[in-house]
């Protein structure tokens, strides 16, 4: 039995002020609720929060950037899971089904390859995202035969195996000392050493994606039926498909640069906000937001607490994503509530 | 006011299904589409709809050519009831209803609360108010159907096609389902519907058309046009008629 709809969408905002509190409490300096509201209040004030210059640097600069993009980057790849997974009819598929993570990832390993600057290696990593659906999209298109749908979910796996190949290419060429290290930790995800000046390039491409996603929210529910039947229903699938992927490759690929490849929370997370509030996507979109962000939060703080060295994003919600799948599948009957 | 076709030609990018059909679906009547297994029946369909470009001849609804429709003009005025499947996701009922009022609402609009009376009032119509809230995963085969049918009516269009609507249903539902078709006619709706089965036509349509191959074999009165000879044709085999005593004909196979 599923809770009701708005006791779901309070159990998602509860989960989240725990996931924050705790991503302020635990590390090396503790911020307890109380000295962050203090800080909170001096920065809307005016007035001095008391606060050792220290602890007030930790907030500003490095923890709060840090848990600002955890839940930018998390609330990005669950919504665009959740469209994903309505619009190829399919809840086993993650933003990256069409190569937006691929495509970032050989953008970002040639970056590190040619030795470009931080900021350079983030917008060659969102280029990359976005070229590689684009050319998905273009060549999917171009096949007109058979259910759009499919073919472009088969377009994305062939497209997204050869840019594994490329990557695979560059990791090869790559100085073994400095080179490949890097690359490698872009791969497996992190937010270690985010600061303020990389919130800006994330936040507004997942807030116009987001935005889109969340504006068009009612009319997935028809876009989940098979193609000539949301057409019947007086749908215009070919653009509104449109607007949906570009949306969806917009905010994966913005947090995909950010924050390196980071798998499982697109799709785990949307099942998450499906057993909390229903599969009718009016209610569901917002709901996995605001799960994504926690969850994405929760894993971050795990990753830079739980051991001497930080932990990998992308080890952590893997080790957690694959039972929690496996449980799925194994307790899931009659459709995907 | 009808939906009419003349001389089209109908099919795939590539492929020509069938061609020169003449058929006309006025409001108020219920017209029975009759036909072997690919004989090219939903293709057919999705060519009325406008869901498939015709390859030739014309296609108006009320006088209109029906391409020059938007999709939501098209679907405020024609609704499809496809054969009933289970879906991906577990929406429910109502939600299933719900999406029969996109032709009505803006692109971001939620479901008003015009939206939810109506959908409400179609599943009312069809008996099944009591599922509203059940996943539609879950239900029978047959109040699949029945929803299918709702969620055309929410639409609140002129006509309905419907694509074997008795197909996988038990035998009391197909009753529930044609006495409801009947029931749309009786209130103005025109109705399309494709059977493989000549009682359901000779019982509850009022005009029939034979297509085999893509060619209009025959069309014409139910009751005139429905005999064994004409069976045996169309389908390949012997029938045999089984009389009452009222003088009632049914159709068996072999």
């Amino acid at each position: 039995m599923r809770p009701s709809s708005i006791t779901g969408n309070a159990i998602a905002v509860g989960l989240l002020a725990i996931a924050v509190l705790l991503a302020f409490g635990l590390g090396r300096f503790p911020i307890g609720p109380a000295e962050l509201g203090r800080l909170l209040w001096s920065a809307l004030s005016g007035e001095p929060s008391g606060l050792p210059a220290q602890v007030e640097t930790v907030i500003w600069n490095i923890r709060g950037p840090r848990v600002l993009a955890a839940l930018l980057c998390g609330a990005a790849l669950a919504i665009a899971g959740t469209a994903f997974q309505g619009l190829f009819r399919n809840p086993l598929v993650s933003p990256d089904i069409l190569g937006a993570s691929s495509g970032a990832a050989l953008g970002a390993v040639l970056g590190i390859y040619l030795s470009l600057g931080l900021f350079a290696i983030q917008l060659a990593a969102f280029i990359g995202g976005l070229v590689a659906v684009g050319a998905v999209y273009a060549v999917g298109s171009a096949i007109r035969r058979g259910d759009p749908v499919l073919v472009l979910v088969l377009t994305g796996v062939v497209v997204g195996s050869l840019l594994g190949a490329g990557i695979g290419l560059v990791k090869y060429w790559a100085d073994p000392y400095n080179q490949l290290p890097a690359m490698t930790f872009w791969l497996l995800g992190s937010l270690a050493g985010t600061a303020k000046t990389d919130l800006l390039p994330l936040l507004g491409p997942v807030l116009i994606g987001c935005a889109v996603l969340v504006a068009l929210r009612w009319r997935m529910n028809a876009m989940s039926l098979p193609e000539e039947e949301a057409r019947a229903l007086g749908l215009r699938t070919g653009p509104l498909r449109l607007a949906i992927v570009v949306a969806a490759t917009l905010v994966t690929a913005a947090s995909v640069a950010a924050a390196g490849i980071i798998g499982w929370v697109g799709l785990v997370v949307p099942h998450l906000a499906r057993f909390l509030v229903g599969p009718d996507f009016g209610r569901l979109l917002p709901t996995a937001a605001i799960l994504g962000g926690g969850y994405l939060l929760v894993i971050d703080t795990l990753a830079r607490t739980a051991g001497p060295v930080e932990t990998p994003l992308g080890i952590l919600t893997a080790v957690i994503g694959t039972p929690f799948f496996i449980w799925l599948l194994a307790s899931s009957r009659g459709g995907w509530s | 006011m009808s939906l009419a076709a003349n001389a089209l030609a109908y099919g795939y990018r590539e492929r020509e299904i069938g061609s020169d059909i003449a058929l006309s679906l006025a409001r108020g009547e219920v017209l029975a589409l009759l036909g072997p297994n690919g004989s090219g029946k939903t293709t057919l369909l999705k060519t009325l709809l406008g869901l498939l470009p015709p390859k030739g001849g014309s296609l108006t609804l009320d006088g209109r050519p029906l391409s020059e429709l938007s999709p939501p003009e098209r679907a405020r005025a024609l609704g499809y009831v496809p054969q009933a499947h289970a879906g991906t996701f577990a929406f429910t009922v109502l939600s299933v209803v719900l999406m029969g009022r996109s032709a009505h609402a803006g692109l971001f609009a939620a479901p008003s609360a015009r939206d939810r009376a109506i959908a409400h009032a179609m599943l009312e119509r069809l008996g099944i108010e009591r599922l509203a809230e059940r996943p539609y995963t879950l239900i029978s085969g047959g109040e699949r159907q029945l929803a299918l049918i709702a969620r055309a009516l929410a639409q609140e269009p002129a006509y309905v096609v419907l694509d074997e609507p008795t197909a996988s249903l038990d035998f009391g539902n197909q009753g529930r389902v044609m006495s409801e078709i009947r029931r749309l006619a009786a209130e103005g709706l025109g109705a399309l519907f494709t059977t493989h089965d000549p009682n359901q036509a000779l019982r509850h349509a009022d005009r029939v058309m034979m297509i085999r191959d893509g060619q209009a074999l025959a069309s014409g009165k139910a009751a005139e046009l429905l005999t064994p000879e004409r069976l045996r044709q169309l389908y390949g085999v012997p029938v045999e008629t089984v009389t009452d005593g009222d003088g009632r004909v049914a159709f068996l196979p072999g």
